[in-house]
């Protein structure tokens, strides 16, 4: 189980680079894989895993350096977080998509045969039926399949096996079938990249260990020299100085106490934690349940309950209006507010989306331009100004700094702050650690639920990254709120 | 929920034919039911064509004035220089391949581009046939009149199109995989195969199907007429709901939709056993739908709390 430096090599990437535009998702990474080798690959979101996967998955070209497979391509699997399965087929019938060689009048058969040797191999007891369709199947079942897919010799035999978190939707029991599974398979000569936030199951496989941060392979050693702590300092940055400590107006009453987490008047709450891990879809349901009932829907139509507003950062998909106006794009949220007998008020409406340009500077002379017309970091002051334009007291935050320059982003800072001081609750998801240590308090997410409430001093990089993992002898502190 | 998917559809077509023959017992014989499903051999094939089109999360809005300029084909060239005919439909078919991988490769939505070729090929259609004529090959005519012992023609053939896409889509390997191609066309990229290969053949399929309807009609009418079949893109869509389709992720079913075509036919005549005047018949047969439609979602309603 011990990768030589010598010898035949599955796959070998030499300074690999991948760059979407001026974004470097990968900036010069080499690494080598041997059969028999079982590589773990950690890093934080961004830090470029997905791309190397997909550069060794060939679904992406390098736009630098090379990836060169010396045995050939064939037996290079990859199974994927987000499930890559055809819900309507059954079990076998995924099979066969990726097994184009089960041909003839009896493939079925062959498939059924071969996806349920490999499930049992894998996970003995499994009790998944192979003619089941895929979409009657549980998450944890569905992930099941894919790895034993994965691992099915699929007419020749498989070499490499990439694994993108294979065990977020297993439980215990399970996962640490496929460890052993992972185990037998590379002593048996076969190579595993293995990506996991779970350092328990880094360890537990992985003869040698990846950090990849920013883009660059940053530690690349035997696991036995890594230390969990050393494993997660060698993953973080080095935390830059605090928040400036500015001039805070005392939190008021709760005004949101939702999903575990709640939010004092004036106050900015930060979530964190892993993408993907449930911010997003609780910040979903606590907007959709302020804002999308029969009883509270409409600006200001109910007294009791807070008004919302989202911004958003997946722009294209629940953000922007693509065909309309910079000015139409700003002013959707007071259209009702401002209107006087039903129809809009086109100088009021001007009025208010000129006052926005000049205080977030919307890059634009004219704002009867299309929205596409601006950068992506414009588009999102306009999502800004269309949030703080309304009177709602309630801001939700997801993710809404993609795409925005460094610049700006102070800016926008400086803006929720003043926002927050006024009185407004501002609930913040973000990725970058940079943008949570502005928030007054952090809730941060694994799995789904809260496992940390950071505050003030204890909000930094290394207390989110701690809490963002799972540490079965670090558990961090929750604060009771 | 996956048995309630092809029962529903037979117990619809079961009773709809109970009620027909408890009101028109004359009905009940090797004449009647000819007469009864002869026109639903036609609409079956194009039931089949536009599941090939949901099958892979498109709809065609363009099959009634295909299947018509098929009709027209058949009545023209196909008689007069069956070489010429058959060069014709092949190359109508190949359109078809060309329209899916246009729709693919430019991500169009199918519904826009198949409304716009629907014009295309209505214009075609009375360029070949400006007045209602042409003439049925003979031999086209002789299959569609044959008279088998026991079961007549209309059944027969009502059992071999369910039969052969039956094997072709959920047999076969490669109907699988085009199958997979509505459920989830990220999986298929990633496992190596051409989507856009894939969508082609899949267009093909019901370009095939399109043509063979088209040559069903005219072996039943003996002529044609550029309008013939328009009301088909409807019934064709129907149809394949009825017979346990849905509109997206791949989940079809052929014998649903052969089923679902005959339902529809069977619902016409029988709303004329029932003197209703033809204005209300339209009407009549969509609350036929609604009616099946809403047993279908409380069934999958149950099967999902159970």
């Amino acid at each position: 189980m011990s990768g030589t430096e010598t010898g035949p090599v599955v796959v070998e990437l030499t300074n690999a680079a991948k760059h979407f535009g001026p974004v470097r998702a990968l900036d010069g990474v080499s690494l080598r894989v041997h059969p028999g080798d079982c590589v773990g690959l950690v890093g934080h979101n961004g830090a470029g895993k997905s791309t190397l996967v997909n550069l060794v998955n060939g679904a992406l070209a390098p736009t630098g350096g090379s990836v060169t497979f010396p045995g050939g391509t064939d037996g290079v699997r990859a199974v994927f977080q987000e499930l890559s399965l055809c819900p309507n087929l059954t079990v076998a019938e995924n099979l066969r998509v990726s097994h184009p060689g089960l041909t003839g009048l009896r493939w079925r058969r062959a498939a059924r045969a071969e996806i349920g040797a490999s499930l049992d191999r894998v996970f003995p007891d499994h009790g998944i039926d192979v003619d089941a369709p895929v979409d009657t199947l549980s998450i944890a079942q569905r992930q099941m399949v894919e790895i034993a897919i994965g691992f099915a010799p699929r007419a020749g035999q498989a070499r490499l096996v990439i694994l993108d978190e294979p065990t977020s939707a297993l439980d215990a029991g399970i996962a640490e079938q496929l460890l052993a599974h992972v185990r037998r398979f590379c002593a048996a000569g076969g190579a595993v990249i293995f990506i996991s936030h779970m350092m328990g199951e880094i360890f537990s496989v992985a003869n040698r260990i990846v950090v990849l941060k920013d883009g660059r392979s940053v530690a690349e050693r035997p696991a036995a020299e890594f230390t969990r702590q050393g494993l997660v300092d060698a993953m973080g940055h080095v935390v830059t100085a605090a928040a400036a400590a500015a001039a805070r107006a005392a939190p008021g009453e709760i005004v949101i106490e939702a999903e575990g987490l709640n939010a004092r008047r004036g106050e900015i709450v930060g979530l964190s934690g892993l993408a993907g891990h449930g911010q997003a879809a609780a910040l979903a349901r606590i907007y959709l349940a302020r804002t999308s009932g029969w009883r509270t829907a409409g600006p200001s139509r109910s007294k009791q309950t807070a008004n919302a507003v989202f911004v958003a950062g997946d722009r294209g998909r629940d953000g922007v209006f693509p065909l309309w106006s910079i000015l139409r794009n700003v002013s959707i949220s007071v259209l009702g507010r401002d209107a006087r007998a039903g129809v809009v008020n086109r100088r009021a409406e001007r009025t208010l989306a000129e006052d926005w340009r000049r205080r977030i500077g919307i890059r634009t002379d004219n704002l009867d331009n299309p929205l596409l017309s601006l950068s992506g970091g414009n588009q999102q002051k306009v999502l800004f100004a269309r949030a703080l334009a309304s009177d709602a007291e309630v801001v939700i935050m997801d993710d809404p700094m993609r795409g925005v320059d460094v610049g700006t982003k102070q800016d926008v800072y400086a803006m929720i702050r003043a926002e927050a001081a006024k009185g407004r609750t501002f609930l913040w998801y973000s990725t970058e650690t940079e943008e949570v240590c502005q928030c007054d308090r952090v809730f941060v997410f694994r799995n789904g639920t809260i496992s940390a409430e950071l505050t003030g001093a204890d909000i930094t990089e290394e207390k989110i990254l701690e809490a963002s993992f799972e540490m079965q002898d670090a558990l961090p502190q929750v604060v009771p709120a | 929920m996956n048995r309630y998917r092809i029962l529903l559809p037979v117990v619809s077509l079961a009773v709809l034919l109970g009620l027909t023959f408890w009101m028109q017992p004359r009905a009940m014989s090797y004449f009647g039911v000819n007469l009864l499903f002869n026109l639903a051999v036609p609409i079956a094939l194009a039931t089949v064509a536009q599941m090939f089109i949901i099958m892979v999360n498109d709809i065609d809005l363009s099959i009634g004035a295909f299947v018509s300029l098929a009709a027209c084909v058949t009545a023209t060239w196909l008689n007069d220089a069956p070489l010429i005919g058959l060069l014709a439909m092949a190359a109508l078919i190949l359109a078809y391949a060309g329209m899916g991988a246009v729709i693919h490769a430019l991500e169009l939505p199918a519904i826009v581009v198949t409304l716009g070729m629907s014009f295309v090929w209505g214009g075609l259609a009375l360029f070949l046939l400006p007045t209602p004529g042409g003439a049925a090959p003979e031999w086209l005519r002789a299959i569609m009149k044959v008279k088998p012992p026991l079961v007549p023609m209309a059944v027969v053939a009502a059992l071999l199109i369910a039969g052969v896409t039956h094997l072709l889509v959920i047999r076969a390997g490669l109907g699988t995989v085009l199958r997979g191609v509505g459920g989830n066309p990220r999986a298929l990229t990633r496992a190596g195969w051409n989507v856009m290969q894939l969508k082609a053949l899949a267009y093909a399929g019901a370009g095939l199907f399109g043509v063979l309807a088209g040559m069903a009609l005219v072996g039943l009418t003996t002529a044609a007429d550029a309008n013939i079949a328009l009301r088909y893109t409807l019934l064709s869509i129907a149809g394949v709901i009825l017979g346990g389709g849905e509109f997206t992720g791949g989940k079809v079913s052929p014998v649903g939709a052969v089923i679902g075509a005959l339902t529809l036919t069977l619902a016409a005549s029988f709303l004329s056993f029932m003197r209703l005047s033809p204005d209300w018949q339209i009407g009549a047969q969509g609350a036929i739908l609604i009616l099946v439609l809403t047993a279908r979602l409380i069934f999958a309603r149950r099967g999902e709390t159970t």
